[in-house]
């Protein structure tokens, strides 16, 4: 491939996404207008927020679930599976590996080492079950895993209940019985402190996130299995013909996607030391929104991941300062997320017209 | 390409230089309070407005900078909006329970800046109950004891012998303090009075906090099932409540009531439907948020539990429209009773 086609292809590949973050800030711009705000103010405010070294750990800490999330989205979305119930396998999966956690007493790397073994395996049987159900009784992920979040949120608030901490004489409830601090992943505080003082921790679930990276990567480009799971999601028919069996596949998929969702609350288990009653919620439908902003690839994922992030977390200090209303980040995450589902259909399309183009060029030039 | 981007990016980071430049700006107050609300945010006409009441009279009475923001309805940013308001003010305070977590440990990290949370003792029961820090007050308040009085309201204004109500989420132990002096207040006047319960969403699912529709549904089907007086204890959406009042009234002619809460729901109301709201329960977070203010500046803040009841007029009913001025002399009567302790009532239904 010569320079000049590669340097086009990065540019196509990030078009769509960088066209659609400069879109929601024109859009933002013009919503901020119309409701009497400054802009530019809002903007600097978020910069100059996020250019602190306390909102950049929070940025990270806010990152690492979402992309856990994401990653367990996109391994669905590789072969065409939409598991939109990572919502309720991580809930699910928290609050039992919770319990667990604050049931037992073990030295630490095994109490640790079992907590997330149990938020695995818990996700992963609930998002089983709807593998199960798509591959004995043809029922559509989509729904069955939507249906699945509805029945693992309820069951999470009968548990919450029922687990809760006893010898507790405040007058709210508080959740899980703590975890003991052998089963608690240790901060990695001491790598920002490097850099300044901070107040706020930096989560050590963030090495999970990165082995779950990294575990994706080697899967789905260096094993078989991924290769499988590629083929079976570009056409399930030539995948089938190839000898790979689909009921398998579906079932695989859907055990490993559940297995990564169950540790997106992990972050949030470390940091509380056990399930808390309003524990943070919608993790699963925005690591979906990052994976479609990421392209199910594992560094676009972190990509997405740190983008939400960066949104969230900078937009906190709009309400300090009055600039703008806070929901402009959610506003501008909107725009970046339908202008990018977009624009990745508008590249891939003039791709396929150069594509075409050029071996129709090429087939005249043989004639 | 590249360049374009690059310009593109400098132009935005000269935008930014520029704004930032003209970004700053000074109160120059001595005092200067932040405030983080509960669920639902500013504009609930309830517990949140409460609150918000008492930072405006503050402001007013003693002159304090203040600044107020709300939490994403996630629950994702309640630590980084405590911490940021401790950056910027001298007295955080944080309404509502689900704060207690994470404000023990940002007033950890703070020990120069005073903390206050609404409804929760903040009290260390793991070491015999000291408070979690030296720096963070828990203001409650005996909702039991208002809503005793109300309960008696209820029971002696009724006239189909039903009354209603409407929880915004049970089962994590506050609710049920507002519930249990409801029904103790309605058998203290009327031992055979039914009372029909209700609850939006349970624990953990806070939603019911902020949910005028199902409130509204709710509503209508206990009136449906004769109830012509319901007392709502669910924040914002008691809204569905007042409106549900209005359309029953209408629909079958014979005049309903609700009964607000937090704040008098008289006044924060819709004018529509004020005229359906019978009484509040009055639970002065206003004087709470007041009162611990006025506290950090005179110097004696202090640490741990402060309950508000009502001997200290904490908690009440409140008689604007005056639909209650006829039986207050029985009410006042039951007031003085509890306050005398001749009256205890149960924090459990």
């Amino acid at each position: 491939m010569t320079d000049d086609s590669l340097r086009r292809r990065i540019f196509m590949t990030l078009a769509a996404p960088v066209g659609a973050v400069l879109l929601s800030v024109v859009f933002s711009a013009i919503v901020l207008l119309i409701a009497g705000a400054n802009p530019f103010a809002a903007y600097a405010d978020m910069f100059e927020h996020a250019a602190k070294l306390e909102t950049q750990v929070s940025m990270i800490n806010r990152a690492t679930p979402l992309y856990i999330s994401g990653v367990a989205a996109a391994i669905g979305f590789r072969m065409n599976l939409f598991n939109i119930g990572v919502e309720g396998q991580y809930l699910l999966a928290a609050i039992f590996a919770a319990f667990v956690g604050g049931a037992v007493a073990l030295p630490g790397v095994f109490h640790i080492g079992l907590i997330l073994l149990v938020a695995m395996f818990v996700g992963g049987m609930w998002a089983g079950v709807a593998g199960l159900l798509y591959t004995q009784r043809g029922i559509n992920e989509v729904i069955s895993t939507i249906m699945l979040n509805g029945v693992a949120l309820g069951l999470v608030a009968a548990l919450v209940k029922e687990w809760q901490a006893k010898g507790d004489i405040a007058i709210v409830k508080v959740g899980t019985e703590p975890i003991a601090d052998s089963g608690i992943i240790p901060n990695l505080t001491f790598i920002p402190e490097l850099f300044g003082d901070i107040r706020n921790d930096l989560t050590g679930v963030l090495v999970i996130a990165i082995v779950v990276g990294i575990s994706y990567h080697v899967l789905i480009n260096r094993t078989v299995f991924g290769y499988d799971l590629r083929a079976s999601g570009a056409n399930p028919f030539a995948a089938r013909a190839g000898g790979i069996p689909p009921k398998r596949m579906v079932m695989t998929a859907m055990l490993m996607s559940g297995a990564v969702g169950g540790l997106v609350g992990m972050a949030e288990i470390m940091d509380k030391g056990r399930y808390n009653p309003n524990f943070v919620g919608y993790l699963g439908f925005n690591g979906i929104a990052v994976t479609l902003l990421g392209r199910n690839h594992p560094a676009g994922i972190a990509l997405g991941a740190l983008l939400w992030a960066f949104l969230e977390a900078s937009s906190n200090i709009l309400q300090v300062t009055n600039t703008a209303p806070k929901e402009i980040a959610d506003i501008m995450k909107g725009v970046i997320l339908l202008s990018t589902v977009i624009g990745y259909e508008v590249v891939r399309r003039i791709r396929v017209r150069e594509e075409a183009a050029r071996t129709a060029a090429r087939l005249a030039e043989v004639a | 390409m590249r360049k374009h981007l690059l310009l593109l990016l400098s132009v935005l980071l000269s935008f930014s230089l520029v704004a930032a430049a003209c970004g700053d700006d000074d109160e120059g107050s001595d005092v200067s309070v932040g405030l983080v609300f509960d669920i639902g945010g500013e504009g609930d006409q309830s517990f949140n407005d409460s609150a918000a009441a008492g930072l405006a009279r503050a402001a007013d009475e003693l002159g304090v900078a203040t600044s107020k923001v709300s939490p994403n309805d996630d629950g994702s940013n309640r630590a980084e909006l405590l911490q940021l308001q401790a950056d910027n003010s001298d007295i955080v305070l944080a309404i509502g329970f689900l704060f207690a977590g994470d404000a023990a440990a940002v007033s950890g990290e703070n020990p120069d800046i005073n903390f206050a949370v609404v409804d929760d003792a903040m009290l260390d029961f793991d070491n015999g109950g000291v408070p979690v820090s030296d720096n963070t007050a828990g203001l409650t308040f005996a909702e039991e004891q208002g809503s005793f009085l109300v309960g008696a309201a209820a029971a002696l204004k009724s006239e189909t012998g039903t009354i209603g109500f409407i929880g915004g989420v049970c089962c994590f132990g506050l609710i049920e303090k507002f519930e249990a002096g409801y029904i103790a207040g309605a058998k203290a006047v009327n031992p055979d009075i039914e009372i029909i319960s209700e609850y939006i969403t349970e624990f953990p699912n806070f939603d019911g906090f902020n949910d005028p529709a199902s409130g509204k549904e709710t509503a209508l089907a206990i009136y449906a099932q004769g109830a012509d007086i319901i007392y709502h204890a669910a924040g914002g959406t008691g809204a569905g409540l007042f409106e549900a009042a209005k359309e029953q009234s209408e629909a079958t002619g014979s005049k309903v009531w609700g009964i607000g809460v937090d704040s008098d729901q008289y006044n924060t109301v819709d004018p529509e439907v004020q005229e359906y709201v019978l009484t509040s329960m009055l639970k002065r977070v206003d004087n709470a948020v007041f009162e611990i203010i006025k506290a950090h500046i005179n110097g004696t803040f202090e640490a741990g539990n402060t309950v508000y009841d009502l001997s200290t007029d904490g908690v009440g009913y409140s008689t604007s429209g005056g639909y209650v001025d006829d039986i207050a002399d029985q009410l006042d009567d039951f007031k003085k009773q509890i306050v005398d302790g001749d009256i205890v009532v149960p924090t459990e239904p």
